[in-house]
């Protein structure tokens, strides 16, 4: 039985339609594979380079309670990043590629993991306003199309909201302390909260990976809907422990039902993207340099593979 | 490109005693007893599992999506295979 690519897209479009879900056998658009690799292996490497600005804290936090769960935290998103990544090798690229492709700044990753952690607080704000904006835009992606993606999130999303809390419950207490820690608290809001709005990429008038993504079901919701959620769900809770949203603009919306904001600043996005954030640099050589350092580990393991295999041969 | 990160395995967890073993997702190792350990640490943080499987991927076989009709459709229609096809008569108790 051949089917022509016609026949092909209009079956494919069709499960989508019913929100049936697509499974690596199943035939594909090559524009849909394309899109679903560099969006899983983008969101791969968020996970893995978003270890760093936390691992900075691990031998500095403030007691063995913050220790504990920083390092289970960490773990956690290295895990987030082998799902992901597996999900993408579904797709037919190797983790190998995937990991060269990241070495060579061929593909992306979150722009929010290259703005530094300079204080304790900033772990709160880390985990509060980055892993909530993210949990956001997970939610959304339990129901994308593609079937490995979709079960990924669904697993990633029922792991993550200890994230948030935890983070939260940092800048509460904090919030809640000396006056200079409040300030410290309200420092890393500052600092965090317009980098966090960023993370749900371009409006949508200028996102350039919007319309297939809606029409394949790979995105459900578009970047400025998921924003303004974020913003909507994130305003009350500031004000619960005290501290100031640094936007002048923001304002309740009675007609719109939403929050106001003010203009995101899209030059400093751009120029992150492109390499020019405080940390694009540090990061990337500190993954070579782990994966580098890590070489002789791997080749040990290869070889004692290779060995026992002979070994079953005698 | 050179391979460095193992074969892929595909692992399935026993969420409790006398459960049957579920797919969970897949992991990189380069033997069996770092398959047991990578899925150990990827998939059961939190309890989920008294018990797992590991399988290299390429040892699965698998059906075609395009065999789907054949392999499938002749068991949507034969209800009679249900214990709901069959009349009983009223009254009779136990059965």
């Amino acid at each position: 039985m051949n089917m022509n690519e016609e026949e092909l897209l209009r079956n494919f479009e069709e499960k989508i339609d019913v929100d049936q879900k697509i499974e690596p056998r199943d035939w594909m658009p090559e524009a849909y594979r394309k899109h679903l690799i560099r969006q899983i292996s983008q969101h791969a490497h968020s996970e893995v380079i978003g270890m760093q600005p936390e691992g900075n804290w691990i031998n500095r936090a403030p007691s063995l309670r913050a220790k504990m769960v920083l390092l289970a935290k960490i773990q956690d998103e290295a895990g987030h990043g082998l799902y992901l990544y597996s999900a993408a090798e579904t797709l037919g690229i190797s983790r190998e590629e995937m990991l060269d492709q990241l070495h060579t700044l061929k593909a992306k990753y979150s722009n929010i993991f290259n703005y530094p952690t300079l204080t304790w607080a900033d772990i709160g704000a880390v985990g509060w306003l980055v892993d909530g904006a993210a949990i956001v835009n997970q939610v959304s992606l339990q129901r994308t199309s593609y079937g490995p993606y979709s079960r990924g999130m669904i697993r990633i999303c029922k792991e993550e909201s200890f994230h948030q809390r935890q983070g939260y419950e940092i800048m509460a207490q904090m919030a809640q302390g000396t006056p200079e820690q409040k300030e410290m608290a309200q420092d890393a809001l500052n600092r965090f909260w317009w980098p966090s709005m960023m993370m749900f990429g371009p409006h949508d008038s200028n996102s350039p990976n919007t319309g297939n993504a809606l029409r394949w079901r790979i995105k459900r919701e578009s970047n400025d809907t998921l924003r303004q959620r974020f913003i909507d769900k994130t305003v009350q809770q500031a004000n619960v422990i005290g501290l100031t949203i640094p936007d002048p603009d923001l304002k309740w919306n009675e007609e719109r039902g939403h929050y106001d904001f003010g203009e995101i600043n899209w030059e400093e996005f751009y120029a992150v993207i492109n390499g020019n954030g405080p940390c694009n640099k540090e990061r990337i050589d500190h993954h070579k340099k782990a994966h580098e350092e890590g070489r002789w580990v791997r080749e040990a393991a290869l070889a004692y593979a290779e060995k026992q295999k002979q070994e079953t041969l005698v | 490109m050179e391979h460095t990160q193992g074969k892929l395995w595909e692992v399935f967890i026993q969420s409790k005693n006398n459960l049957p073993y579920k797919h969970a997702g897949s992991i990189h190792a380069t033997d069996k007893e770092m398959a047991i350990q990578n899925a150990r640490d990827l998939y059961t943080r939190r309890g989920e599992g008294r018990g797992i499987w590991v399988v290299p991927s390429d040892c699965i076989v698998a059906s075609n999506p395009e065999d789907e009709e054949s392999l499938f459709d002749p068991g949507v229609d034969k209800i009679y295979r249900h214990p709901t096809f069959y009349h009983m008569p009223d009254g009779a108790e136990n059965i």
